[in-house]
């Protein structure tokens, strides 16, 4: 179900938005505009919708319209034209007190540089949202230390702001915008401030509230390693309008245009691909069938190693070609020379995959939650693609 | 020459304009006006009466002892040893006199500057409208404000507050809006966010943030105050300033004196107090 609904909204700053508007349904660009008008569009004619429970992640870059895209939301900024619906509810025609009241209990939003009360507590800015619409004391505080347990904030209530990190502002940021138990949040760049350790920790977080919490989340960012980690599904703009859409694998497999290519080029795919993109078809061997068959199959096939399976797929080692030859020398079954191995899951990371791989001497078995042969990932297979992420990807791999 | 010159050109008469103007003002605002002098008179005097009754040893003490919450030990001594210096050389009343004055001036300019000031904070047009009026008052010398003040309260202690109060208004109301329009985008959007109403946000939010420079503009309000007693003394308003002008005609050197120093010592306690000197530091 759609939570959002975004209908060819358009914002243009300047003296005369509408004669903007009309300039761009001409076609003029962005900088056209500008040029001609001193306008400047802030958003162009986007258009998409936002799936209930999913992490929807803006990206682009500095001056593309994000920060505007999701005020829009709010309507903290006035479209120009176009409507934004939230639960079927057209949010540019509700008058004064509809508007508040879907900021109150649909949308909650966290801030880049925190926007925190200085005055005030954390536990009284966590319960700003609440205050503002009279809500007995007692519930209020009760909820509000209830979202600062969740962010890992408790015992910081009576602290200000100014006491504490950024990383742990940006926590208050996130329980004052949990503790209004909206179904949205929107987060425009709410970890960009943070520094790199403390930004990895807090995306683990979100992710990890989310797992508990399902909101929908709106979650703005340039960066895409950033975006690749926690969106479901990604949105590039630029200059003011909608690019592609997509999951992160779709925009790394198919960028839609030359910006989009741009903008996955130097992202580090280890962190994004995982053992099912890479890995490829086996040589396996059912156990029961003997070790006649596996030395034929591997004579056959020129490979020098065959992974066992029982009859239910279930992976049981690797079979080397000396080994077998010794076994049936010595009339041993395959379970006696087999030799196990790590394995990896089907959706472990390449990055976490550098050091099973460099251990082993022969391509590492990818199995599923109940222990099936699912696939293998070669070392060579790794590096193609990190040398060029598109040929190799998606390719033959395994039956699912 | 200026009479050639007016033989062409007639003079544009101002001055009598604004004379006939404020004659047909007074005329129909008598009563309203002279129910606002009666009642300002009648707030100092409760003011002046209640200094008066406290004990001045009892007074300073609770003088000192704000100082010290407000300040610090320093003030607070400075305070202590000054009220006692005020008290030795004879000048209580006169002083407590002032202290009225200055403080009803001060309660107005605050009931009358704030909203102002909010007003100016939120809005560009009240700002462009309001800003040159302070201006204005701030820039016109402060005598000519005594003439339409005479005309509408007479003399005595209301016409020196209402002077005293247009011409030390304008730092409260310019420092609250501008404390107003300093609070940080961020916050605003974040209290509109959350679902604020307008007021939420006012009261929530930017008279909070806006105070430090509220109390700062309140502060100077003080200051230009109590630079005005000796002109209030003019439309005799009673206390200080009456001192000062009376050693100033009489040519008497000592009471200019001593009455000078009671003054610049009201001035340093209020000033410090007011200031928060304590706060900045932490
Ligand atoms: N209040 C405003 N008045 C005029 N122009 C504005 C205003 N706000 C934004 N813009 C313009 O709209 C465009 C989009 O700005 P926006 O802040 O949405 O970009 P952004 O993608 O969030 O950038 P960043 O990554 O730097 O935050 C920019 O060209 C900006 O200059
Ligand atoms: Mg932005």
């Amino acid at each position: 179900m759609d939570k959002i609904e975004v209908r060819s909204v358009t914002k243009v700053f300047g003296k005369n938005p509408k004669r903007g508007v009309e300039l761009l349904n001409q076609g003029l660009t962005k900088s056209d505009i500008l040029h001609k008008t001193g306008m400047t569009v802030g958003v162009n004619q986007a258009s998409f919708s936002i799936k209930d429970g999913e992490i929807f992640v803006i990206m682009g870059l500095s001056g593309s319209g994000k920060s505007t895209l999701v005020r829009l939301l709010n309507r903290l900024i006035e479209p120009t034209s176009g409507t934004v619906l939230i639960d079927g509810k057209d949010v540019t025609k509700m008058n004064k007190q509809e508007l508040r009241n879907t900021r109150r209990n649909k949308m909650s939003m966290v801030f880049q540089r925190f926007a925190l009360f200085p005055h005030r507590t954390i536990l009284a800015n966590t319960e700003y949202g609440l205050e503002v619409q009279k809500i007995p004391k007692e519930e209020r505080h009760q909820k509000a230390m209830e979202a600062l347990e969740l962010v890992g904030l408790k015992g910081y209530e009576d602290k200000k702001p100014g006491e504490l990190s950024g990383g742990m502002q940006q926590r208050v940021g996130l329980a004052r915008a949990l503790a209004n138990d909206a179904d949205v949040l929107l987060m425009d760049e709410a970890f960009s401030a943070l520094d790199p350790l403390i930004r990895k920790d807090m995306q683990d977080e979100l992710l990890d509230l989310q797992s508990k919490m399902q909101k929908t989340i709106v979650f703005i960012t340039h960066d895409l390693d950033e975006a690749l980690r926690i969106g479901d599904r990604i949105v590039l703009m630029k200059d003011g309008g909608v690019v592609q859409i997509g999951t992160p694998e779709e925009i790394l497999m198919n960028p839609a245009n030359r910006y989009v290519e741009q903008f996955v080029e130097d992202v580090d795919v280890t962190k994004v691909f995982t053992a099912e993109h890479v890995m490829k078809r086996p040589e396996t061997i059912e156990v029961s069938r003997g070790l006649r068959v596996a030395m034929k199959i591997m004579k056959d096939e020129g490979v020098s190693t065959v992974y066992a399976i029982d009859k239910n797929k279930k992976f049981l080692g690797i079979l080397y070609g000396d080994e077998a030859a010794r076994a049936a020398e010595q009339g041993l079954k395959i379970q006696d020379v087999l030799k196990q191995v790590e394995t990896v899951r089907l959706d472990t990371l390449l990055m976490d995959m550098f050091e099973v791989i460099s251990g082993s001497s022969v391509p590492i078995p990818v199995v599923d939650e109940e222990g099936r042969l699912r696939g293998i990932v070669k070392r060579s297979a790794i590096i193609d693609v990190m040398a060029d992420s598109s040929e190799v990807l998606n390719g033959d791999g395994v039956t699912k | 020459m200026s009479d050639t010159y007016h033989h062409f050109i007639p003079k544009i008469e101002i001055g009598t304009w604004v004379q006939d103007a404020v004659d047909a003002f007074v005329n129909h605002t008598e009563t309203f006006f002279t129910g606002l002098g009666n009642g300002i008179n009648w707030f100092v005097e409760q003011l002046v009466d209640g200094f008066t009754w406290i004990n001045p040893f009892v007074f300073i003490i609770i003088v000192a002892a704000i100082a010290f919450w407000r300040s610090g030990w320093g003030v607070a001594i400075f305070s202590l040893v000054g009220l006692w210096f005020i008290f030795d050389l004879g000048y209580w009343p006169d002083t407590m006199q002032t202290l009225g004055l200055i403080l009803t001036a001060i309660i107005i300019s605050i009931i009358i500057g704030i909203p102002f000031g909010i007003w100016i904070g939120l809005s560009d047009a009240a700002k462009n409208i309001i800003t040159p009026i302070l201006d204005f008052m701030q820039t016109m010398p402060a005598f000519v404000y005594l003439i339409p003040v005479l005309f509408l309260f007479g003399t005595g202690m209301a016409p020196g507050v209402v002077a005293t109060v247009i011409f030390s208004m304008p730092p409260t109301i310019r420092m609250a809006g501008l404390g107003i329009r300093q609070v940080p985008e961020d916050l605003i959007e974040a209290s509109e966010a959350f679902g604020s109403t307008t007021s939420q946000k006012l009261f929530k939010v930017q008279l909070p943030l806006a105070m430090k420079t509220i109390m700062a503009g309140i502060n100077q309000s003080i200051m230009l105050a109590l630079s005005m007693v000796v002109i209030a003394s003019l439309v005799a308003a009673p206390g200080l300033g009456a001192k000062v002008y009376l050693a100033v005609t009489q040519l008497r050197l000592d009471i200019g004196v001593e009455s000078g120093l009671a003054i610049v010592i009201i001035a340093i306690v209020l000033d410090r107090i007011t200031q928060n000197t304590r706060k900045n530091k932490s």
